[in-house]
C-alpha cells in the first residue's frame, strides 16, 4: 500500500445519535473507534503511508504508530473499504 | 416488567412510488399496487420531515426505491434533504430513466450510491423478463453512474429462467466497474408468489451458481463485493428476516404507511401507522405493528424452547413466510428444520416446469 484512499462512495461521519464515528459505505455502516477515524481521515489518496504515520505520531508525542496504522489499513483493504491510489 | 426500549434502527427503505415502466414477474411490491391508497403518494415535505425524524431515531442508511424512484419529480430535492439530514442515500433504480442530465443533478444534490438492476445479462432475455425494452438503457445508465464516480451496485434477481447465465452476470459487473454485485435469489413474496412455478430454480442450478460465485471471488478478490444469498427454501435454519422485526429497519410505502418489512401488509390484522399522522419515533417505539413480533416475547414452540438457543440470532425467521406456508404469522418459519411444517419447504424445492409469467401491472387486480 503506497497512497491509501477510501473506496469510492465511502464517507466518514460522526453519528450524533450513537455518539461514535462511522464509515458509511453502500448499504453498510462500519463502526470506528476514534483512532481509526483519525487514520481514515488522512487517507485521501494524496498522502503516502509514511506521511500518514508521521502525521499521527506528531499528534501523539512521537509515539511509533506504524504497526497500528498498517494493521488497520490492511484489514480495511481486505474488506474492500480502502484502496491504493498509487497502485 | 417493563419491556426494554426498542432498539435504534439503521435503515429506512423509502418506497417513493409504485409506478414503474417495467413489469418484473418477481417484483416484491404488493399485488395491490394499483389500489387507490397507493396513488395518494406522500408530498415532498412529508418525506423531508420523515428523513429528519429517521436520523433522530438513529437511521444512517436510506434506500430510495419503488417501483421506480426516478419517476418522482422531486427526487433531486429528496436527495438534497437526505444529505442535509445526515443520511447516506442509495438510489435503487431499474436504470431506464437515469440519463446523464438527471444523474448529474442527483450527484450535485448529494446522492451517495446508485444500484441498477438488470433482469438478465442477455439483452433479449432481459427485455422479455422485464416486459419492456430496457437493456440498452440500463447499460448506458451504469456507464453514466461510473463516469460521474458514483459507487455502482449491479443487481440481478435470479430464478430458473436466468440462473444459467450467472457467469455472464458476474462478468458484466466487472466490465461495468461495479463495486458490488447483488445476486438475489428470488424471495417468494409479492408478485413472485403468483409466478412461483415459473421462477423456482432446480437444485443443480443453485449448486452451479454457488460454484460460479466461488470461482469469481477467488479470481477477482475484494474489487467486486459479491452478495450471494442461498434461497431460503434450500436452508434448514432461517435467516433473521429484515435483521429481526422492528429491530434494524423499516419500510415506508408510497402512501406513508410504515411497515416492519416490505411484505408485512399481507399479514391480516396488522394496522400500520402513517407518517402523515404520527411522528416516526412514535411509530417505531409505540405502534402495535412494530411491537407485534419484536424481540422474542411473541414466540411459540419450537422457538420458545429452541434446541439451538437461536431466538436472538434468527428471531424465528420470516413472519410472512410463516403465514404463507402455515397460515399463522406467529408460527416458526417453516424453513427451520424444527418446524412441524418443514416438509412444505422441502416439497417446494421440486420445481413445476411452467415458464409463463404473470407480469406486474398497476392496471388490473391480481389474486395470489
Ligand atoms: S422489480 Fe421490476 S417491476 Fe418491480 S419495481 Fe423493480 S424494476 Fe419495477
Ligand atoms: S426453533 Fe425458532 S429460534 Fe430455533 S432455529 Fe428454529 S426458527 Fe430459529
Amino acid at each position: 500500500m503506497t497512497r491509501p484512499r477510501l473506496v469510492t462512495g465511502a464517507r466518514l461521519h460522526y453519528d450524533e445519535v450513537r455518539e461514535e464515528h462511522v464509515l458509511l459505505v453502500p448499504e453498510g455502516v462500519v463502526r470506528l473507534n476514534p483512532t481509526a477515524a483519525e487514520v481514515l481521515e488522512l487517507c485521501d489518496g494524496e498522502r503516502s503511508l509514511e506521511e500518514i504515520v508521521r502525521a499521527l505520531s506528531a499528534r501523539y508525542d512521537g509515539a511509533d504508530l506504524g504497526d497500528d496504522v498498517h494493521g488497520l489499513l490492511d484489514a480495511m483493504a481486505q474488506r474492500g473499504l480502502v484502496r491504493d491510489a498509487g497502485a | 416488567m417493563p419491556e426494554p426500549r426498542a432498539p435504534s434502527p439503521l435503515t429506512l427503505v423509502a418506497e417513493l412510488s409504485y409506478q414503474c415502466p417495467l413489469h418484473c414477474p418477481y417484483c416484491s411490491n404488493p399485488l395491490e399496487i394499483g389500489a387507490e391508497t397507493y396513488r395518494r403518494e406522500l408530498e415532498t415535505e412529508h418525506w423531508l420531515r420523515t428523513f429528519r425524524q429517521a436520523r433522530g431515531l438513529g437511521v444512517l442508511q436510506l434506500a430510495l426505491t419503488g417501483g421506480e424512484p426516478m419517476l418522482r419529480r422531486d427526487l433531486v430535492e429528496l436527495c438534497a434533504g437526505a444529505r442535509r439530514a445526515g443520511l447516506y442515500s442509495s438510489l435503487i433504480t431499474a436504470g431506464t430513466l437515469f440519463t446523464r442530465e438527471r444523474a448529474e443533478a442527483l450527484k450535485a444534490a448529494g446522492l451517495d450510491h446508485v444500484q441498477i438492476s438488470i433482469q438478465s445479462p442477455d439483452a433479449a432475455e432481459n427485455d422479455r423478463i422485464a416486459g419492456n425494452r430496457s437493456f440498452a438503457k440500463k447499460i448506458a445508465a451504469a456507464r453514466v453512474a461510473r463516469e460521474l464516480d458514483f459507487p455502482l451496485t449491479l443487481n440481478c434477481v435470479l430464478h430458473r429462467q436466468n440462473l444459467d447465465r450467472i457467469e455472464a452476470v458476474l462478468d458484466l459487473a466487472l466490465v461495468l466497474g461495479a463495486q458490488r454485485l447483488e445476486l438475489a435469489n428470488t424471495q417468494y413474496y409479492g408478485w413472485a408468489v403468483v409466478n412461483q412455478a415459473a421462477l423456482m430454480p432446480t437444485r443443480e442450478q443453485i449448486l452451479r451458481g454457488e460454484e460460479a460465485v466461488r470461482r469469481f471471488r477467488e479470481r477477482v478478490g475484494p474489487a467486486v463485493d459479491v452478495l450471494w444469498v442461498l434461497p431460503d427454501l434450500y436452508e434448514s435454519l432461517p435467516k433473521p428476516c429484515m435483521g429481526g422485526w422492528g429491530r434494524t429497519a423499516m419500510v415506508i410505502a408510497p402512501n406513508g404507511d410504515v411497515l416492519p418489512c416490505q411484505a408485512a401488509a399481507t399479514i391480516p390484522g396488522l394496522e400500520f401507522a402513517n407518517v402523515r399522522e404520527r411522528p416516526l419515533e412514535w411509530i417505531w417505539n409505540e405502534s402495535e405493528a412494530f411491537d407485534r413480533f419484536r424481540g422474542t416475547k411473541w414466540m411459540q414452540e419450537p422457538c420458545r424452547t429452541c434446541p439451538l438457543g437461536r431466538q436472538e440470532v434468527d428471531f424465528g425467521g420470516c413472519r410472512c413466510q410463516a403465514l404463507r406456508l402455515t397460515g399463522d404469522a406467529a408460527a416458526t418459519d417453516p424453513v427451520c428444520r424444527f418446524s412441524a411444517h418443514h416438509d412444505r419447504v422441502v416439497s417446494a424445492r421440486e420445481p413445476v416446469a411452467a415458464d409463463e409469467f404473470v407480469y406486474r401491472t398497476v392496471k388490473r387486480p391480481v389474486r395470489a
